[in-house]
């Protein structure tokens, strides 16, 4: 019985989650015991054991929440605030995600770009290749809000700004996976498609560009999460103009941790469901070149 | 003359100093001919398919496609290759691989899907036209392989050991096919093995080359008749044949052992 039901997804992943739960029920109530011991003490109230955890985990601004008290806020901020309001975390997902998936569609161009010229071109390797991996050693945190201020100064704000940090995040893992993808046709493929004479722009859409496409989708998975991660990040700064970064920030100004924490676990799932949509465009698009299933 | 190579020679430069790939090698193939290159490993054979096809370049001597240079005869389209390995496109399906270098030429579709069919016909492929390479056996793929060669209708066909990652008995069928191809098609053939059998079978002349450096030893006329079954492989001329080659091969390694 025990085996049957470990045998598949589900029995694994619960006990994984119910063992997360466990832990982080126990750090709530050990981090948030102090807290609650001084209050007790000024109150000059003595509670029971069970009584106390109880207390623990149902702080409002608790060291660290409870996940029933995250899931508690999500509900409230998704499901029963209209996605309009500025309360709603599905309002703020949007502007997150708006930007993201602009950013991203730059990046990716940017990135294929790059990738053509470095295999192309060996002066452009030679050239081009130390700058982009210079440009990923910056800390994205310091260079994010000098690239909005500086774009806010000659007039350009809302969406491009941001985008633009996360094109700068997401680039990077397009250029790198499509560089080794456009290199990826063995000699024999490249001989081959030299005894027909093949012009450079031949090779490049009938060998080099479909023999990359696996190449392409790996990068584009770890792309678009940093370029939301970028889109976050962008938001700190620019604070009143709403999204997850945003939300992140005000939370920690008020010391309103839970909401935080629903912000942190909206952008998670925010971030798995555009892994999940590039994963679906990689089945479609192996299924149209004919992949064994 | 189809091919005309005149004291040609090739040196490599690599790591260990320099390594004579090919040495002084005089050869004529006229049209029609089935030429086979039999050797051990590193007696050029490969090597010198290669030269034909403008895939290396000599360092000595001359050497002429059609009359032409390598690179003029590429350019014009005069052979196709068979290589080692079948390198299919796996994104194709088996006739958008025969189609591949019609794309290139720029020929229009009504009139390649003429030549897809036929050429398929050829390597007895017709009703697999949909399929993708992962759904054929390791034969079948070759044969696509042979058919997208035969695409462009040149009259010089280049081949590159295209059977010696199969097993016996397919590369037996496929031996058989391809010389009653050779023999409808008038096609002159280039053809690299290390098998004596199939060289012998195969050839009007068989060519035996030997290493360090790359040499031909012997150019060996074949008796034996156009049409030919299998089983000629028992008969006394073809195990005379076969015998001369073999002797061939085991002077050429005495020589460096």
């Amino acid at each position: 019985m025990f085996q049957r039901m470990m045998s598949g997804t589900l029995g694994p992943v619960l006990v994984v989650v119910t063992a997360l739960m466990v832990i982080w029920y126990g750090f709530a109530v050990f981090l948030n015991t102090p807290w609650q011991n001084d209050k007790n003490t000024r109150a000059e109230v003595v509670m029971a054991p069970m009584e106390f955890v109880g207390a623990t985990l149902s702080q409002k601004r608790p060291l660290l929440p409870g996940p029933h008290q995250i899931a508690a806020e999500l509900f409230k901020t998704t499901v029963q605030t209209p996605p309009t309001s500025k309360k709603s975390l599905i309002f703020h997902g949007w502007i997150t995600l708006s930007s993201t998936v602009l950013g991203f569609a730059f990046g990716t161009l940017l990135g294929i770009v790059l990738a053509v010229a470095i295999v192309h071109n060996q002066t452009s390797n030679r050239s081009l290749m130390p700058w982009i991996i210079a440009s990923q050693t910056v800390p994205i945190i310091a260079i994010a809000p000098m690239v909005i201020v500086v774009l806010n100064a000659v007039g350009i704000s809302g969406i491009v700004p941001k985008a633009l940090i996360s094109t700068y995040l997401s680039f990077f893992p397009i250029v790198v996976g499509m560089v080794k993808g456009l290199r990826a046709p063995e000699a024999i493929q490249l001989d081959l498609v030299h005894t027909y004479s093949a012009s450079p722009w031949q090779t490049f859409w009938k060998l080099r560009w479909p023999m990359a496409m696996p190449y392409l989708f790996t990068s584009m998975k770890v792309g678009i999460a940093a370029a939301l991660v970028g889109a976050v990040v962008a938001e700190l700064p620019t604070g009143s103009a709403g999204g997850y970064g945003a939300r992140l920030l005000a939370g920690s100004y008020y010391g309103q941790t839970i909401q935080i924490w629903s912000a942190l676990i909206a952008a998670a799932t925010l971030a798995a469901l555009l892994v999940l949509a590039v994963g679906l465009t990689e089945r479609l698009v192996n299924a149209s070149m004919g992949a064994r299933p | 003359m189809v091919i005309s190579a005149k004291n040609l020679g090739l040196t490599f430069q690599t790591g260990d100093g320099t390594v004579e790939a090919l040495k002084d090698v005089n050869l004529e193939i006229k049209a029609g001919e089935f030429v086979s290159f039999i050797g051990p490993s590193g007696c050029g054979k490969t090597t010198f398919l290669r030269v034909i096809a403008d895939l290396e370049q000599p360092t000595a001597g001359t050497i002429t496609v059609d009359g032409k240079t390598p690179a003029e005869a590429r350019k014009a389209r005069a052979y196709g290759y068979v290589f080692q390995s079948p390198a299919l496109f796996p994104w194709r399906t088996v006739e958008k691989n025969v189609a591949l270098p019609l794309e290139i030429v720029g020929m229009d579709r009504r009139q390649a899907a003429a030549h897809i069919a036929r050429t398929l016909e050829l390597v007895e492929l017709g009703g697999f036209e949909k399929k993708y390479p992962w759904q054929l056996s390791g034969g079948m793929q070759q044969r696509v392989s042979i058919a997208r060669a035969l695409a462009f209708d040149a009259n010089l066909l280049l081949m590159d050991e295209p059977f010696g990652a199969l097993d016996e008995i397919v590369r037996d069928r496929l031996n058989e096919q391809l010389s009653a191809l050779w023999q409808r098609t008038a096609m002159t053939i280039a053809f690299v093995t290390h098998s004596i059998p199939e060289a012998v079978y195969l050839s009007t002349k068989i060519v035996v080359m030997s290493p360090r450096p790359g040499r031909v030893i012997d150019i060996i006329d074949s008796p034996l008749p156009k049409e030919r079954p299998l089983d000629i492989r028992e008969s006394a001329e073809f195990l005379a044949l076969a015998h001369r080659v073999r002797e061939g091969l085991r002077a050429g390694h005495s020589e460096d052992s």
